[in-house]
């Protein structure tokens, strides 16, 4: 707003007269007030939309049993209205349709049913039904009948059934955790023992070809009885699972339908059932923090579209930090020979700008050069020298997270570049100078004061490049990232960190769920919530470097000359 | 400024120079120059400057703006080597000794000759830090002789008292005048022979300027102390002899006292009476 007096005649009567607001400059206030305002309205509401439906998929929404007027009846979550479009016709849109999540795909074929409004003859929301979620076929939705156990009846009744089951749904958590343990950790064990065994096979088999004299027979005999042994193993492992979960296999759970079918589910297939129609808020909100939870932690189920994304949160961070840590060595080197030493000309002037170029290259580019270059080049040149014996399948020959993180680095550098250049650009003249009279060498100088000081400038840098990395899907659908890897690239075989193998990664989660997957409609809330997952680690990993930022910051500050 | 009051400058200038003791310093040369000439490019800087610098006493340069004598002083421990396309020819002897020869050192120069700025600039480290980094670098790994360099360095540049309960805090927490200190005590911890001083209290207050003044009156029982500065009253307070330059040509050089009662050139009279520059 201007300060002058409005009153005060003005001082130039020959000015063209413009409007107040153009003459004063105030017009230029407001438009380029109202085009942030745009750009905030946009981002908050893609973060609202994204929020709401995200956050909304894991409340649980009562049941409604709907009656048609052909007799049928259905019973689901209300998934949304819309007004019915018949273009071309006075009825355009004036009839509305509602959309019930209806489950028990197994029985009905479909997840979703649409039912228009002048088709319903009733809605009611009965109190006993039970919304189950299984290993298969997406949620069961009915009334329990009857509880069996080793083909003894244990109850019947709704109420009833409701609560023997309980103790059950526990054992059968129980169960599955002690079941997924033995698969993923001894039974892995045993699988990484044996291959490795089989390994040191090939590996004598190759050395037999290369020295045809070289005996051999006793380091065979002694890997084939460690397999036989690993195999004897196995079998016993196999037998125990079995007896662990004998229970819970031989109980069932009997579920009456809305259209009067009975279905069987075997109490250790269930994963969660509860009666949304008889919670409290207080159980509500448990069985939301028990979903989110499992969100978040869980491995996913029936192809993505259910359980948790716990990998490819792992993932995304584990790609992040790897590419962090190639990205910003290279990139401060390589700045500080450009700033530093490099004479400069214009030379030094085309590579700033090719570099700067190089941060524009679509994305894309760069996951074709990672796949020629990292995976079929270094790659497979890696395999040939220290994986002859895996061969002809591929260890590092093939995409994993050590060249999607390669490519991402490279897509990244840039930025680092141009961010390290500026910050040591801005180390006061005075600082290096006193150093040097010092006695300092330049390199001394270099890491004991203008590095230090940079030091908030180059995180910066790191911070854009994040945030740009963690974003970035195209470059890794091509090196390494899959649509299912519950074998984390970290665990506690040797050697621990497992840089071949392919891995998760949230954005690709957003594309394979949202479009690739056999279940759209149901898959999209998933689409939401892992998007606010994706934004939320984005934020987490930028915050922690912007903390560590403002304390060099302060640690470092420059005097105010 | 009115001339009345520029000459009444002058002439007070004249009065207040001390006796300041033309016997000052041992009598050996500490740094001998001979036909130096730079040139920045194609702009020739310095001219054929000739002249030796006495040892454990103070030398001031003078002059007005872009005479210089900046340069100069950086030539004497090579800091124009930071500076490209810069071209010196002549020789300038630290003890005998060439430091532009191929093979000198240029490290064991600047070790031998410590610098402090115009601006202070302390390192952003702790005060402890910026005392013995010259030290550090040099790879003295010892505790007890790190502590004893910087509680000797901080005395002689008259800082310890001030800073001794709070050694770890920042050395960019202290004051103008302090911060300047703390460059002198930087300076002085590797104990080199010869300290410059590049218009150390341009940017001070009277009162540190005063300190610093005191200072270095302490420091050239051990350092020969070569300072440039535009003040004329500090020139005349501090210094045993003074050089005027003038576009780039030592013009006059000479005990401070003759130059100030008794200028021998026109040019150093108009100079020092305030009527340019």
């Amino acid at each position: 707003m201007s300060t002058l007096n409005p009153e005060a005649p003005s001082a130039d009567a020959t000015r063209p007269k413009l409007g107040r607001p153009v003459r004063t400059g105030d017009g230029w206030v407001w438009f380029t007030g109202s085009a942030l305002g745009l750009c905030l309205l946009m981002i908050s509401g893609l973060i609202g939309v994204v929020l709401v439906n995200g956050l909304g998929f894991f409340w649980p929404q009562p049941l409604v049993k709907v009656t048609l007027k052909d007799g049928s009846v259905f019973l689901g979550q209300v998934a949304g209205r819309e007004p019915i479009p018949q273009p071309g016709t006075p009825e355009h849109n004036q009839r509305h349709r509602l959309q019930l999540k209806v489950g028990n795909r197994d029985l009905l074929g479909f997840d979703f049913k649409w039912i228009d409004d002048d088709q319903v003859v009733s809605q009611e929301q009965p109190p006993d039904v039970v919304y189950a979620e299984r290993r298969e076929y997406g949620p069961l939705l009915g009334t329990p009948a009857r509880l069996t156990d080793a083909g003894r009846v244990v109850a019947e009744g709704s109420e009833q059934v409701w609560v023997a089951v309980q103790p059950y749904l526990a054992r059968a958590h129980r169960d599955r955790k002690a079941q997924r343990r033995i698969e993923r950790e001894e039974i892995g064990e045993i699988n990484y023992r044996i291959e490795q065994a089989r390994l040191g096979l090939r590996r004598l088999e190759l050395e037999q070809a290369r020295r045809p004299g070289a005996d051999v027979t006793a380091r065979r005999a002694e890997l084939e009885r460690r397999i036989a042994e690993q195999q004897e193993r196995y079998r016993v492992k196999q037998e125990e699972l079995q007896k662990l979960v004998e229970a819970t296999s031989q109980s069932f759970l009997v579920v009456r339908t809305a259209d009067g079918n009975e279905k069987e589910l075997r109490t250790l297939d269930i994963f969660r059932a509860f009666r949304p129609n008889r919670l409290t808020v207080w159980g509500r909100l448990r069985v939301y923090g028990s979903r989110l939870w499992e969100f978040v932690t869980g491995d996913p189920r029936e192809s993505n579209t259910e359980g948790g994304i716990f990998p490819a949160i792992f993932g995304t961070v584990m790609m992040v930090f790897l590419m962090s840590l190639f990205a910003v060595p290279f990139g401060v080197l390589a700045a500080l020979y450009l700033r530093e030493y490099a004479r400069q000309g214009a030379l030094v002037r085309i590579v700033r700008i090719a570099v700067n170029n190089l941060a524009g290259v679509p994305s894309i580019v760069f996951g074709v050069f990672g796949l020629g270059f990292f995976v079929y080049v270094v790659g497979g040149a890696v395999d040939r020298a220290l994986y002859r014996e895996a061969l002809p399948t591929p260890t590092f020959g093939t995409g994993g997270i050590l060249w999607a993180s390669l490519t991402l680095a490279l897509l990244t550098v840039p930025v680092v570049i141009v961010a390290a250049e500026e910050a040591l650009a801005a180390v006061p003249r005075s600082m290096r100078e006193a150093s040097l009279a010092a006695g300092a060498t330049k390199w001394q100088t270099i890491q004991r004061v203008v590095l230090p000081a940079a030091a908030p400038g180059i995180l910066t840098g790191l911070i854009l490049a994040m945030a740009r990395g963690a974003g970035e899907v195209a470059p890794l659908m091509i090196t390494g990232v899959v649509k299912l890897a519950p074998d984390l690239p970290l665990d506690r075989f040797f050697p621990f960190l497992h840089l071949d193998r392919k891995f998760m990664h949230l954005g690709f989660h957003i594309y394979d769920v949202g479009f690739q997957s056999p279940n759209v409609e149901a898959a999209k809330p998933m689409v939401y919530t892992t998007t606010i997952l994706l934004l939320a680690i984005v934020v987490l990993l930028n915050l922690t470097a912007i903390i560590v930022r403002n304390r060099l910051r302060r640690k470092y500050q420059t005097s105010a000359f | 400024m009115a001339e009345a009051e520029t000459l009444d400058q002058g002439l007070r200038i004249k009065t207040e120079v001390r006796a300041s003791d033309p016997n000052a310093g041992t009598g050996q040369v500490a740094i001998e120059l001979r036909d130096v000439n730079l040139s920045y490019g194609d702009n020739h800087v310095l001219h054929n400057i000739s002249m030796d610098i006495g040892e454990k006493m103070v030398t001031a340069f003078i002059g007005p703006s872009g005479c210089g004598k900046s340069t100069l002083l950086r030539c004497l421990n090579r800091m124009n080597d930071l500076i490209d396309n810069t071209m010196i020819t002549g020789s300038i002897r630290v003890k005998g000794a060439d430091i532009y020869a191929p093979k000198a050192d240029v490290i064991e120069v600047r070790r031998r000759i410590g610098m402090v700025f115009q601006k202070s600039n302390p390192f952003p480290k702790s005060i402890y830090e910026n005392v013995v980094y010259g030290l550090r670098i040099a790879g003295v790994k010892d505790k007890p002789m790190l502590d004893e360099a910087a509680e000797q360095s901080l005395r002689a540049a008259a800082l310890w008292d001030e800073v001794k309960d709070r050694l770890d805090e920042s050395g960019l927490s202290l004051s103008g005048g302090q911060q300047q200190r703390l460059c002198i005590a930087r300076a002085i911890a590797v104990e080199p022979e010869i300290v410059l001083m590049d218009e150390p209290c341009s940017a001070l207050d009277p009162i540190a300027t005063v300190k610093i003044e005191e200072l270095m009156y302490g420091l050239k029982e051990h350092y020969t102390i070569v300072i440039v500065t535009h003040n004329l009253q500090q020139a005349a307070r501090v210094s045993d002899k003074t050089a005027f330059f003038w576009l780039g040509r030592l013009v006059e050089y000479e005990p401070t006292s003759a130059m100030f009662t008794n200028p021998r050139e026109k040019l150093t009279e108009d100079y020092i009476t305030g009527r340019f520059g």
